[in-house]
C-alpha cells in the first residue's frame, strides 16, 4: 500500500469541521478515483494528503496519513513534494505570465539544479499541443491546453503520488477523452499511481481501478471501479443521462459556491 | 541644445540608479505583497556601509564595494528571517507597520554609530572615466552610474529570464498555491528577494553617496523616491520600475536646470498624482490576463 489514510478529521480555522474519520487507501501503479457532488470535501481530502492545507489554515485533528510507512499528516508542502507527492490543483492554475516551457521548469523545484531536458521531452511527447506553444504566455492558453500545461508541470517533477483534481472541469468531451487516455497512459507507462478526483463518474470510472465516493465529509461507498460502474445508486446519482447538462449545471454551481467562499 | 543634451544624459544616469533601486522595492511587493517602508534606510546603510570599509577599514575600492554587496544581501536576508518570517500569514497592515518600525531602527542606529553629518567619500573615481562629446561633458560619478546601473539590469534581466532560481522567484509572484504545489520554497524565495531588494539598494545607495554625500536623513529620503518611481512604473512591473526611475530622473534634471534647484524634489510628485489620476495602475502596471 503506498498511501493509507486511517479515520483522518480535518478542520478548517480550528472551528469548521469538514472531514469526519475519512479512510481510504492507495495501492502502488493503481489510479484510485474519489467521487461526490460539490462540497464533498474530495479537494480538502487532497489537499490534506499534500500538505497544502496548512497554508489555508485547515488541520488534520484526528487519525493519521501514512505514506510508504511514515506519517505525513500536518508536513509542510515543501517537505510532502519532496517525498513525491504532488497535486494538480482544481482549476487549472497557470503561472499566467511564465511562457509554457517556464511553467514547466517550475515543475522541477523538489529537484532543483538535476537536468531537466529528457523530462520536457517526455512531457512535450505526452502532449505535442504545448510543444508548438512552448514560448507563449500560458495567461493565454485555451482550457485544454491548460490542463495538458498543469499536468506537464507535475510530470517533471516525477512525482510517485499524483494527485487529480477535477481535470475534466468545463472541458469539451472530446478533450476530456484526450485527457482521460493520456491520464491512463501516464499511469501504465510512468508506473506513476494516481488519485483522481472527479464528479464526471463515467469518464473517471472507466479508468480508475478502484473508487470511493463521498458525501458530506464521509466515505459513503466504496468497491472496484466495475462494481461501481453497475451499482444503481452510482447510476442514479452520478451517470444519469443528459450528462452535458449536467456537467454545466455543475459548473455554475461551482463558480457560485467559489464566489462565495472568497468573500 | 547642449545644455538640453547635458541634462539628457545626467538624468539618464541618475534615473537609471533610482529604477534598479526600485527595482529592489518592487521585487518584494511582487514576492510577498509587503511594502517595505525601511527601503531608504537600507540604502544608507550600503552607503555607509561601503564609506567605513573605504575609510576605516581602508580596502581597495573594488573589495570594499563587492564585500558591500556580500553583506547588504545578508542584511536583507536576516531581516527577512528574523522580522518578516513570523509575521506570514498575519494582516497586511501588520507587516508593514513592521516595515515602519524597522525603518525607525535602521535609522537610530545608523545615527548613532555614523551620526548625522555630511560624510562624503574619498575622491577614488579616475578622471578617465569623464565623457566627454563636444561639449557635453559627464563626470566620472555619472559615467560609473552607467556602467554600474546597466552591467546589474542585464544581469538581473538574464536571471530572472533563465535560471531556474529566477523563473521559481517568477512562479511565486504569480500564483502562490500553485508555486507550494510545486515544491518551490516559498519562504525561501521571500528571503532571497528581500537580500536582493537590499543589494541593489546599497548599489545605488553607494552611486548617489558619491553624488550628493552621504547623510542619514538624506539618503533615506532619497530612498522614498521608490515610490513615484514604482507608482509610475506600476507596483507590479520589474520593467516598468526600470523605465519609471529614468522618468524621474530625466524629470528631476530637467526641472532642476530650467526652472528651479527648489522646485526638483517636488515636481516628480505632482506628475505622480496627475499620472494617477489618468492611469490608476501606473503607466506599466501589469494589465491583469482574463480570459472567459
Ligand atoms: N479554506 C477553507 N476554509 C473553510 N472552509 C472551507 C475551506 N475550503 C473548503 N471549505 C469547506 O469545506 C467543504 C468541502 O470543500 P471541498 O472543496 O473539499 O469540496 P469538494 O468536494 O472539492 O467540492 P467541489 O466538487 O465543489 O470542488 C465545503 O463546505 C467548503 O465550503
Ligand atoms: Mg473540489
Amino acid at each position: 500500500m503506498l498511501l493509507e489514510i486511517n479515520n483522518i478529521s480535518i478542520v478548517y480555522a480550528d472551528v469548521i469541521q469538514v472531514l469526519k474519520g475519512v479512510s481510504l487507501n492507495v495501492e502502488t501503479h493503481k489510479i484510485v478515483s474519489l467521487l461526490g457532488s460539490n462540497g464533498a470535501g474530495k479537494t480538502t481530502t487532497l489537499k490534506a494528503i499534500s500538505g497544502l492545507l496548512k497554508p489555508e489554515n485547515g488541520k488534520v485533528t484526528d487519525g493519521s496519513i501514512v505514506y510508504e510507512g511514515n506519517r505525513i499528516d500536518n508536513l509542510s508542502p515543501e517537505e510532502i513534494t519532496r517525498k513525491g507527492i504532488i497535486q494538480v490543483l482544481e482549476g487549472r492554475q497557470p503561472f499566467k505570465y511564465l511562457t509554457i516551457e517556464e511553467n514547466l521548469r517550475v515543475g522541477t523545484a523538489t529537484r532543483w539544479g538535476k537536468p531537466y531536458r529528457k523530462d520536457l521531452e517526455m512531457v512535450y511527447d505526452y502532449f505535442p499541443a504545448l510543444l508548438s506553444r512552448r514560448k507563449s504566455l500560458a495567461g493565454y492558453c485555451s482550457g485544454g491546453e491548460l490542463q495538458m500545461l498543469v499536468m506537464g508541470r507535475a510530470l517533471m517533477a516525477h512525482p510517485r503520488l499524483l494527485l487529480l483534481d477535477e481535470p475534466s472541469l468545463g472541458l469539451a468531451p472530446l478533450v476530456v477523452r484526450e485527457i482521460f487516455k493520456i491520464i491512463r497512459r501516464i499511469n501504465e507507462e510512468q508506473g506513476t499511481t494516481i488519485v483522481l478526483v472527479e464528479q464526471n463518474s463515467t469518464m473517471a470510472l472507466q479508468i480508475a481501478h478502484y473508487g470511493y465516493v463521498m458525501e458530506n465529509g464521509k466515505i459513503v461507498m466504496e468497491g472496484t471501479a466495475e462494481d461501481l460502474r453497475k451499482n444503481p445508486d452510482i447510476k442514479e446519482f452520478y451517470l444519469g443521462k443528459g450528462s452535458a447538462d449536467a456537467l454545466k449545471s455543475y459548473q455554475n454551481v461551482k463558480s457560485y459556491r467559489r464566489r462565495k467562499r472568497w468573500l | 541644445m547642449d545644455f538640453f543634451l547635458q541634462l539628457l544624459v545626467n538624468g539618464i544616469c541618475i534615473g537609471l540608479i533610482y529604477g534598479i533601486s526600485a527595482m529592489g522595492f518592487v521585487m518584494i511587493f511582487k514576492a510577498s505583497s509587503v511594502i517595505n517602508f525601511a527601503h531608504g534606510e537600507l540604502l544608507a546603510i550600503g552607503a555607509f556601509l561601503f564609506l567605513t570599509l573605504v575609510t576605516w577599514a581602508e580596502l581597495p575600492v573594488y573589495a570594499a564595494f563587492l564585500l558591500t554587496l556580500v553583506g547588504s544581501f545578508a542584511l536583507g536576508f536576516i531581516v527577512e528571517r528574523l522580522f518578516l518570517r513570523p509575521l506570514i500569514g498575519e494582516p497586511l497592515i501588520e507587516v508593514i507597520m513592521l516595515t515602519v518600525g524597522l525603518a525607525s531602527m535602521f535609522k537610530g542606529i545608523m545615527l548613532f554609530i555614523w551620526g548625522g553629518n555630511l560624510h562624503t567619500f574619498p575622491d577614488f573615481l579616475p578622471e578617465t572615466l569623464t565623457l566627454q562629446w563636444g561639449t557635453i561633458h559627464v563626470p566620472p560619478v555619472y559615467v560609473a552610474a552607467l556602467i554600474i546601473g546597466l552591467l546589474f539590469l542585464t544581469l538581473f534581466g538574464l536571471f530572472f529570464k533563465y535560471s531556474s532560481q529566477g523563473i521559481f522567484m517568477r512562479s511565486v509572484a504569480d500564483n502562490q498555491s500553485a508555486a507550494l504545489s510545486l515544491g518551490v520554497h516559498v519562504k525561501r524565495v521571500f528571503a532571497l528577494s528581500w537580500g536582493i531588494a537590499a543589494l541593489v539598494a546599497a548599489m545605488s545607495g553607494i552611486v548617489l553617496g558619491i553624488m550628493n554625500g552621504i547623510n542619514v536623513h538624506e539618503l533615506s529620503s532619497i530612498g522614498l523616491k521608490v515610490f513615484p518611481v514604482v507608482i509610475l512604473g506600476g507596483l507590479d512591473s520589474i520593467g516598468g520600475a526600470v523605465i519609471g526611475g529614468i522618468l524621474i530622473g530625466l524629470l528631476e534634471t530637467f526641472t532642476g536646470g530650467y526652472l528651479s534647484t527648489s522646485l526638483k524634489d517636488v515636481l516628480p510628485y505632482i506628475v505622480l498624482v496627475v499620472i494617477l489620476l489618468v492611469k490608476p495602475y501606473g503607466l506599466f502596471g501589469l494589465v491583469e490576463i482574463e480570459r472567459v
